[in-house]
């Protein structure tokens, strides 16, 4: 190739990367990112609420019924149904559709966000508490522990692991969600991406586009590295190989 | 040792009936039988017998149609079944451990229930460790999964036995364990035993480890009849019917065999000698002794070569004249090792010793098959044999 054509090459790219005609031309501009990164972390800690209380209000509710169906099993086949139904609803339907009901604002995204986290979340817990080793159950009853016992100090710790792995899933899974709150006026990165008002161009501008989802992806790498390391501590017979 | 040692008690069967709704049978029909306090009452069946359903009934893991379960003169079902499996010692097949726990706090599982004080728990699991010989050093802190099988097996034991509880349930106990390690735990289940004192409902289908384990065995047929409860001597030499003889098996008087020990029956008598002795006295030594030959013994008297009609031709008895008078039997030898020693040299007789190698009298294969035909009533339990 001619070394001229690509010192061309080369200088219309930096010079795309860094002017103001790289801003123009939506592209993807470490300068302007530079300049503009601070308009992220508040959109960003918007994005950390909406999960986290999703998550809380949804492993409140998924783990509630899952002690239910593990008491009286038929339940187990009518819940997961109800749950996955609603996982069904396309997310962007579900914000339209609560509107009404619940308003614009966070309430709404995260009445949405909660619903999603409901099947996996229940589908995880019963799944761990059904693992359990029937012997390890059968032993503890044989020593006298109540169902209450049993179920607070050998079948819980036992179904931790799948509980947790539950967890990760569905922290990852609202960190992507999180994103469509914006349509219901939740907030969030997804605010960022979507939204010309927020001031960074919208969803056409790469480089909003690139901080914000690579926010979003960061998130939930980190959200999921945490609940990783905190399950090695929790959990150091996971750990223990066989002799 | 724990410093209270509670004493055993007794367990009755009452007609106890196990019928689950939607069976045509019931799974254990009118059982009845008495376990002696301290005593090993082994259950034993083909599978579907209902013998683990009527270990069950015991701690109302299971719950009973009708009839009683009393221990120590108390029906079962006037208890909560909570308090009452705290007072009963639990030891299942694939053990169940907790894997989420290490080995103390599986072992103090009970105690916790019990609210005992963390000094008293931590004391009475390592005391647990030791009474099962495992280092609690070094157990202590590992989870099962750390564990051969043979410790899990232990732990297993020593769970069951942490509040001392006066009566053990035991399934299959042994029953995922390889052979050599399998008679390993169940002789020191047996020495354990000695010092306890358990009244122990013991589950098994190996009509071996029955005839090892049990004080009594209870053998179930299908649909928890019982054909036959008898002490083990008694059931191989004089089964109830003809199931119980097939149960038993056809080599139930070799097994019988497995009863004795050598000390048990009357050793034959022969002349002895010792190197440079008159051959003359040698003879004259035989004359009351129940085989023909003589044995050559050391100045210790420890049996060393037989000697044969053409080895006493000389005036004085030779050093290494006759051949080398091999096994050695061991006075505490059981029955069936012994017979299986004279096998293995394809022997007729072998001399038998003391605890220090002194000759104490010869064992033939007619001692044996006499040995076969022992009333029951002189055979003894293998928990008897078990003791040092």
């Amino acid at each position: 190739m001619n070394a001229v054509v690509l010192a061309q090459l080369g200088n219309d790219f930096f010079q795309k990367r860094t002017g103001a005609g790289c801003v123009q031309s939506q592209g993807f501009c470490p300068s302007w990112i530079a300049d503009h990164i601070n308009e992220y972390w508040g959109p960003l800690g918007e994005h950390v609420f909406l999960t986290l209380v999703s998550l809380a209000i949804g492993f409140g509710i998924a783990f509630t019924l899952a002690i239910l169906a593990h008491k009286r099993r038929w339940l187990t086949g009518p819940i997961t149904a109800v749950t996955g139904a609603l996982y069904t609803i396309p997310s962007v339907a579900a914000f339209f559709l609560l509107l009404p009901i619940t308003g614009r604002g966070n309430l709404t995204a995260i009445v949405a966000l909660t619903t999603y986290t409901l099947l996996i979340l229940f589908r995880n817990i019963t799944t761990g508490l059904r693992n359990v080793p029937v012997d390890a159950v059968d032993a503890a009853r044989g020593m006298g522990l109540t169902d209450n016992q049993i179920l607070r100090q050998v079948e819980l710790p036992l179904a931790l692991p799948e509980i947790l792995a539950g967890v990760r899933i569905a922290f990852t899974t609202t960190v992507g969600l999180a994103t469509l709150a914006f349509f219901a006026g939740g907030g969030g990165l997804g605010e960022q991406i979507y939204s010309e008002k927020a001031g960074t161009g919208g969803i056409f501008f790469k480089s909003n586009v690139v901080v914000a989802g690579g926010l979003a992806i960061l998130l939930a790498a980190v959200g999921d590295l945490i609940i990783l390391a905190g399950q090695r501590i929790a959990l150091p017979w996971r750990r223990v190989g066989n002799a | 040792m724990p410093e209270d040692v509670k004493p055993a008690v007794s367990i009755e069967f009452r007609e106890v009936t196990k019928q689950y709704p939607g069976a045509a049978e019931p799974a254990v029909d009118k059982l009845s039988l008495e376990v002696g306090a301290g005593e090993i009452c082994v259950l034993v069946g083909p599978s579907g017998c209902g013998k683990t359903t009527a270990m069950r009934m015991c701690n109302r893991l299971i719950d009973i149609t009708s009839g009683d379960i009393l221990i120590d003169g108390a029906s079962v079902t006037q208890r909560s079944p909570a308090e009452l499996r705290r007072e009963i010692g639990y030891a299942i097949q694939q053990i169940g451990l907790f894997p989420h726990l290490t080995v103390a706090e599986n072992v103090a599982t009970v105690p916790k229930l019990l609210k005992w004080s963390k000094d008293r728990i931590r004391q009475r699991v390592d005391e647990l460790l030791e009474l099962i010989s495992l280092d609690p050093a070094e157990v202590r802190d590992r989870y099962p999964a750390q564990l051969s099988g043979g410790q899990r097996q232990r732990v297993g034991v020593a769970r069951a036995l942490a509040v001392d509880p006066p009566v053990l349930l035991m399934d299959e106990p042994f029953g995922a364990i390889d052979p050599i390690n399998r008679e390993r735990l169940q002789n020191e289940f047996l020495r354990l035993q000695a010092k306890l004192s358990k009244t122990v409902v013991f589950v098994t289908h190996d009509i071996d480890e029955a005839i090892k384990m049990g004080d009594k065995i209870a053998v179930l047929k299908k649909g928890g009849h019982l054909a036959q409860y008898a002490a083990p001597a008694e059931m191989l030499s004089r089964p109830a019917d003809k199931f119980v003889e097939q149960f038993v098996g056809a080599d139930r008087a070799l097994k019988r065999l497995a009863l004795q020990r050598v000390r048990d029956v009357d050793l034959w008598k022969v002349g002895t000698a010792t190197v440079g002795d008159l051959v003359g006295q040698v003879r004259a030594g035989m004359e009351d002794s129940d085989l023909d030959i003589a044995l050559l013994v050391d100045d210790e008297g420890r049996p060393q070569r037989w000697l044969y009609d053409r080895d006493l031709q000389t005036d004085r008895v030779q050093a290494n004249a006759g051949a080398a008078a091999k096994p050695l039997i061991d006075l505490d030898d059981i029955m069936r090792d012994a017979l299986g020693d004279l096998l293995s040299v394809e022997s007729r007789y072998a001399p038998v010793v003391d605890a220090k190698g002194v000759f104490a009298g010869v064992l033939s294969m007619d001692i044996i098959a006499h040995a076969l035909n022992l009333p029951a009533d002189q055979a003894r339990s293998s928990s008897e044999l078990i003791v040092e």
